[in-house]
């Protein structure tokens, strides 16, 4: 009698057990479903739609797809995103993981660094925008000082066509190395010590270890930040918006798709032909996601 | 167990609340209550005055106020219009007002005007005109801004010239201009900039007998020469007589910064800047105002918030009476008092008053000779095609020409679809 009702107990249990696991994710499960996945339904839907006002729309099929491909200006937006994020996710790694391991040294102060270098992500990006734009003041701001005591001229920073991306690529660099250097940080202490003992005993070099020990065992870590990065720089729009102003005359080679799609959805008020934008976005984020996820296999390490 | 029936309660509790906020109160039936909706907080402590006041002879009308930054505030009141839950009286402004009066979202008030045989008169006719949509009357003017020609008072001196007046046209300001640039320590006679259109580029077009959209919305006015020459008048203070920092100049540091800090003598600004130039010490010693001068005749924009009525409102004779009286004389004074410009004439006296540095009355005389603030259906998507392409021609990238041609096309296809 015995054995037979354990099973059933254990059964129950086990049901009991679902429920109540259901009911814990329950909060974070309808918060993803109702702000996440429902909207992301919902713009695909609206972006076959003609918005007009107080929220009616009609039918319009490819009208903002179209649109879209007609404007040259949403073509200058998504060739200024990509070349920001293909230039700022590799150089904020390569910054990030040299901070990171200069960091993971025993060297005097160490928290106060690592705090410094965490500073900036715990700043609003609106502030952060407000101060870069008066670093790069090209009247009084304090890099064309510096530059104007080695007698060199400082260009435009925020309003020459030439200069403005890599002005904007420079400020998103900065501000994600804390995030990605503290990320990296707990990879390089996941790395066992012994490691680079045995390789020091074997006579090799601090560049050799770090390129043959250091690099190899990071590379799980580095690969999470750089997808994570890469999402997160082709939806860069907060210090654009800040630092760029609609009448600036830089400002084609400067706004990113989410600065259109601000644009088109909360200054114009054309939802449907924003929902279109963001999708499309979405979809190249996606593939170069699975992209990335395809290519970890040459270079990743999981031991 | 204990746990989580905590837990549960929790979370019900927190759905509870978020479902809650629509909640109504039943009205009773000898008192009304009307929901007023505004943006600025900084009127906040005037507002409660004017209801105080109001309630003084209407005791049975109770007034609710609801503030919300301007930031949301159209956002949400284009919600609550799209579920049918507008409050009854609110704040309008130019750029909205066509939208909300075309989609039947505002209660027409001529009927209500001539039934009451309310004088309409001490209110300026370009204000009366913002919130007219087929020939229907939507608003009552609350308030106004205009647009003055504010010079610095010690640069004038150092250059021994005489302070700008009435009698200036705009031969006058460029020579005057001229004289007060000084190209090695780079301070400028004026700066004209195009950052806020109302202040700046919207005014010469006028003065030069052009319009930015024509009367009845249809057409745009960016193919009439004269609107093209008002353009190009003030695009040549920085590109032809060189009395202007450039645009990008501007755009680095902001034209009233530069104002503030004397290095421009002088600049088209609009009356909502005073607070600001009242609060810097230096501006507040060294800075004045006069009217706008001459093109071909005087002119300048008029904008200024209305108190509308919304359509579904249940108590529209209540609403009728609060909107009535906010724009009263009696009103009016209270709210000069405060500082606003009231936009009922004769009592703006005490407005001006209370800023004896400034010439204030160079606002109210700029208010007799004023035109609507231009507005359609869609006022944002022509607004930005005017911006973008000016900008291009103030960085030197397009004539003004090829910009108003480029203007006049995108704003008549807009226009059309409206």
């Amino acid at each position: 009698m015995e054995s037979r009702k354990k099973p059933h107990k254990a059964k129950e249990k086990l049901n009991n057990d679902t429920f109540w696991g259901y009911l814990f994710i329950a909060p974070t499960l309808l918060g993803l479903l109702i702000f996440y996945i429902f909207p992301l339904f919902q713009t695909f839907f609206y972006s076959f739609t003609n918005w007009g006002d107080f929220g009616n729309y009609s039918w319009s099929g490819l009208e903002n797809y179209k649109a879209m491909l007609d404007n040259p200006k949403i073509w200058q937006s998504f060739r200024n995103t990509l070349i920001y994020a293909f230039v700022m996710v590799p150089l904020s790694i390569a910054v990030s993981i040299l901070v990171a391991v200069l960091l993971n040294q025993k060297i005097k102060g160490l928290t106060v660094y690592r705090t410094l270098y965490f500073l900036p992500v715990v700043t609003m990006p609106a502030a952060i925008g407000m101060i870069w734009k008066w670093l790069y003041n090209s009247d009084y701001g304090i890099i064309n000082q510096v530059l104007a005591w080695f007698s060199v001229n400082g260009p435009d920073w925020l309003t020459d066509p030439n200069w403005v991306l890599i002005s904007i690529i420079v400020v998103g660099t900065w501000s994600v190395i804390g995030t990605n250097m503290i990320i990296l940080l707990s990879g390089l202490q996941g790395i066992p010590k012994s490691l680079y003992e045995a390789a020091s005993m074997d006579g090799a070099g601090v560049t050799y270890s770090f390129f043959r020990i250091t690099l190899p065992l990071l590379s799980p870590t580095v690969f999470f930040v750089a997808v994570i990065s890469f999402i997160s720089a082709f939806q860069v729009f907060d210090f654009i918006f800040m630092m760029v102003s609609p009448t600036n005359p830089a400002i084609d080679n400067a706004q990113s798709v989410i600065y259109l799609f601000y644009h088109y959805a909360f200054v114009i008020g054309d939802k449907g032909l924003a929902a279109a934008i963001s999708f499309v976005l979405f979809a190249i984020i996606l593939v170069l996601t699975i992209i990335q996820f395809r290519l970890q296999k040459r270079w990743v390490h999981y031991d | 167990m204990k746990k989580y029936l905590l837990f549960i309660s929790l979370i019900v509790m927190v759905m509870l609340a978020a479902c809650s906020s629509d909640e109504e109160g039943a009205s009773g039936d000898e008192e009304t209550t009307i929901k007023y909706a505004y943006w600025d907080k900084n009127q906040e402590d005037m507002l409660k005055d004017l209801v105080e006041e109001f309630n003084k002879d209407n005791p049975t009308i109770e007034i609710t106020l609801e503030l919300t930054p301007y930031d949301q505030y159209f956002t949400k009141l284009d919600a609550a219009a799209s579920g049918g839950g507008l409050p009854d009286v609110f704040w309008m402004n130019g750029p909205n007002f066509v939208k909300y009066a075309s989609n039947d979202m505002l209660e027409s008030i001529d009927e209500s005007i001539s039934e009451d045989d309310l004088d309409t008169s001490p209110y300026p006719d370009g204000l009366l005109g913002l919130y007219q949509y087929e020939d229907k009357t939507y608003a009552l003017p609350k308030d106004y801004d205009t647009i003055g020609l504010w010079y610095n008072k010690e640069l004038f001196d150092e250059a021994g010239l005489d302070y700008p007046d009435e009698s200036w046209d705009w031969e006058d300001l460029v020579s005057a201009a001229e004289s007060l640039t000084n190209p090695e320590d780079e301070t400028y006679g004026i700066a004209a900039f195009i950052q806020d259109s109302q202040a700046t580029y919207f005014n010469t077009i006028l003065a030069a007998d052009g319009y930015i959209i024509s009367k009845d919305k249809t057409q745009s006015g960016f193919d009439d020469p004269n609107t093209i020459e008002g353009i190009q008048k003030y695009h040549d203070l920085i590109h032809k007589h060189e009395v202007s920092p450039t645009h990008v100049q501007m755009e680095t540091t902001n034209a009233t910064s530069m104002f503030e800090s004397g290095k421009v003598a002088m600049m088209f600004q609009a009356s909502y800047m005073i607070p600001q130039f009242k609060a810097n010490e230096y501006t507040n010693e060294n800075v004045d105002v006069a009217v706008l001068p001459t093109i071909k005749k005087r002119s300048n924009v008029i904008h200024g918030l209305g108190n509308v009525i919304a359509s579904n409102s249940e108590n529209k004779d209540g609403a009728w009476e609060f909107v009535k009286f906010l724009s009263s004389e009696k009103a009016a004074t209270i709210q000069a008092e405060a500082g606003i410009i009231p936009a009922y004439e004769g009592t703006q006296q005490s407005w001006v008053e209370a800023t004896p540095n400034f010439n204030l009355q160079a606002f109210l005389d700029m208010a007799e000779v004023s035109e609507p603030y231009p507005v359609s259906k869609d006022t944002s998507k022509w607004a930005t095609i005017i911006q973008d392409n000016l900008a291009k021609a103030w960085a030197g990238q397009l004539t003004v020409e090829e910009a108003s041609e480029i203007i006049n096309k995108e704003m008549e296809e807009i226009l059309a679809s409206e």
